[in-house]
């Protein structure tokens, strides 16, 4: 399944190399990624493919959630549909 | 490929503006569950519902990390079991509530309704019995709800109903004193009820329902209120726009779920509840959309216009984001569960009238309102009578849920805890209705009933 994964927080050093390490560990393909930074405020969004990924998605949602809380960002990953559903007719 | 924005907007709406999925409420129909002994359909109607919901919570949770949106409530409702225990040699009800309660415990549900009657137009035996133990199956049990429908644009009103709801209402909160009359929070008292309602304490299963069928409640008077702050000073029409584009998003989400949640359990998915329900947590209030739109309180001058094109506003939106909308659809306004009509209330800007009024332009009525323990059970029944008139007029569904709380009165506050959240003793008119309501007898349906 495609997910998006959103990291919001203050910026810092390796917050990519953070979550990207725990995607590339667990065959999670990177299909597009976009980040802006305002007044220190760093915003990515990542759309990725879960398909090989052999971990529960409950359990990555856990890896990713408790990755943020180390470095003191919010980490979430939520099914595409979400957001497709709500903007998308 | 995919929008920045768009998915900053969702994660916004979620994290800041409390949108959530309010309840996923499975309908179960228990009509294959009757008996001419009692012990064998309670037997079947605890087997039915621990295997039809076994899996909503574990299914609603799932759903809930997955798409990463709130689902606060999994609950159940069933047929009135007024019909279900009539076939039985029971004089008393009290042990399907508890059967019932039980059921909702095991499946891990916090409510289940359906320890209703619809008597809008005459008893049957199994509504008397029914009705008779409401008092005492609220009071012995913990998550059971109960709704009595006393009325219908077809059929107009049954004022005895109304008379003996009143001293029900009265004996439920007596017997629940100690708790702050919590018995009464779990009673109501429609006219025109819904079959499809998935929101509690009024939820039932229908009789023309299919076996079983899931219907979703959605929420999120919080993101309303923020889209209303970006149009500060702008004329009606685009407050009303603002409301159906907000509408429709969050309706969208009902209906992800909704359809997601019928897919993996394998039960039909029956319709989306429109509904805007508050919590009593600061920024999901429907008072305070109100008052964004220009009053000093809710309750002033302007309130019943602003709750009007609110009510309209979220239909119109929602109606094209779901293949089926249904339940009661429209601005829920109770007191103790919305933190802006509580302050409002607090501050004098708000009475029982005023919210009368606000009911004839909204979903649902006079809805979790503490009143003083010594109002009389006829003036209870009185109130109940006049919201029925409104529903039955207008062709549109009313509800009381009133909670007489003994040994308070005006000015003493209520506290029910969580979603229920707290109440001030609201001021009841003063002025007999005592002989209006021993009459008794039928208010006659409507000219306009007869469309035929």
């Amino acid at each position: 399944m495609r997910a998006v994964i959103t990291v919001i927080g203050k910026d810092k050093i390796g917050i990519i190399a953070g979550v990207t390490t725990i995607l590339a560990d667990n065959q999670i393909n990177i299909l597009d990624i976009s980040q802006t930074i305002l007044q220190d405020f760093f915003t990515m969004v990542m759309i990725v493919d879960t398909e090989k990924c052999q971990m529960k998605f409950e359990d990555l949602q856990n890896r990713l959630r408790a990755k943020g809380e180390e470095i003191g960002l919010s980490i979430r990953i939520q099914h595409e549909d979400i957001f497709n559903s709500m903007h998308n007719i | 490929m995919f929008n920045y924005n768009y998915i900053m907007e969702t994660i916004s709406m979620i994290e800041k503006e409390s949108l959530d999925i309010r309840t996923i409420t499975m309908g179960i129909s228990l009509l294959d569950c009757i008996s001419d002994d009692g012990q064998v359909c309670r037997n079947r109607i605890y087997e039915k519902i621990t295997r039809k919901a076994e899996k909503l919570v574990a299914t609603g949770d799932l759903i809930e990390k997955e798409y990463g949106i709130p689902i606060i409530n999994k609950r159940i409702s069933v047929t009135p079991i007024s019909l279900i225990a009539q076939a039985c040699k029971d004089t008393d009800y009290v042990k399907f509530a508890e059967i019932l309660d039980k059921a909702a415990i095991t499946v891990g549900v916090n409510f289940i309704g359906g320890f209703s009657s619809l008597v809008h137009k005459g008893y049957t035996k199994g509504d008397e019995i029914l009705i008779r133990s409401i008092p005492e199956a609220l009071n012995v049990t913990e998550r059971v709800c109960s709704s009595v429908n006393i009325g219908s644009t077809k059929t107009g009103i049954n004022m005895d109903a109304v008379k003996q709801m009143g001293t029900i209402i009265s004996e439920t909160a007596r017997l629940t004193a100690d708790r702050d009359g919590l018995g009464c929070a779990k009673l109501v008292v429609f006219a025109n009820a819904v079959e499809d309602n998935p929101f509690m304490a009024g939820a039932f299963h229908g009789i023309g329902e299919p076996d079983s069928v899931i219907n979703v409640g959605v929420s999120g008077p919080g993101v309303v209120k923020v889209a209303l702050e970006s149009c500060k000073g702008e004329p009606f029409d685009v407050v009303s726009d603002t409301i159906k584009k907000t509408a429709f998003k969050i309706t969208r989400m009902g209906q992800l779920v909704a359809a997601e949640a019928s897919k993996r359990l394998d039960v039909p998915f029956g319709i989306v509840d429109l509904s805007l329900a508050p919590t009593p947590a600061v920024g999901d209030s429907i008072a305070r959309i109100l008052e964004e739109m220009g009053l000093e309180a809710c309750g002033a001058p302007g309130t019943t216009a602003a709750l009007a094109l609110l009510n309209d506003a979220v239909k119109k939106g929602g109606v094209m984001a779901s293949s089926h909308v249904g339940g009661l659809s429209g601005a829920f306004i109770p007191i103790s569960e919305d933190e802006g009509m509580i302050n409002a209330v607090k501050i004098g800007a708000l009475n029982i009238e005023k919210l009368e009024a606000m009911t004839c332009v909204c979903s649902v009525g006079l809805d979790m309102i503490a009143i003083p323990g010594k109002t009389p059970p006829e003036t209870i029944s009185a109130i109940i009578a006049d919201e029925a008139a409104i529903g039955v007029i207008n062709n549109k569904t009313t509800a009381v849920r009133i909670i007489p709380v003994f040994g308070k009165d005006v000015g003493d506050e209520v506290v029910f805890g969580g979603l229920l959240g707290n109440a001030p003793v609201m001021a009841v008119n003063p002025f007999s209705s005592k002989l209006f309501i021993e009459r008794g007898g039928r208010i006659p349906a409507p000219i306009h009933s007869m469309k035929n």
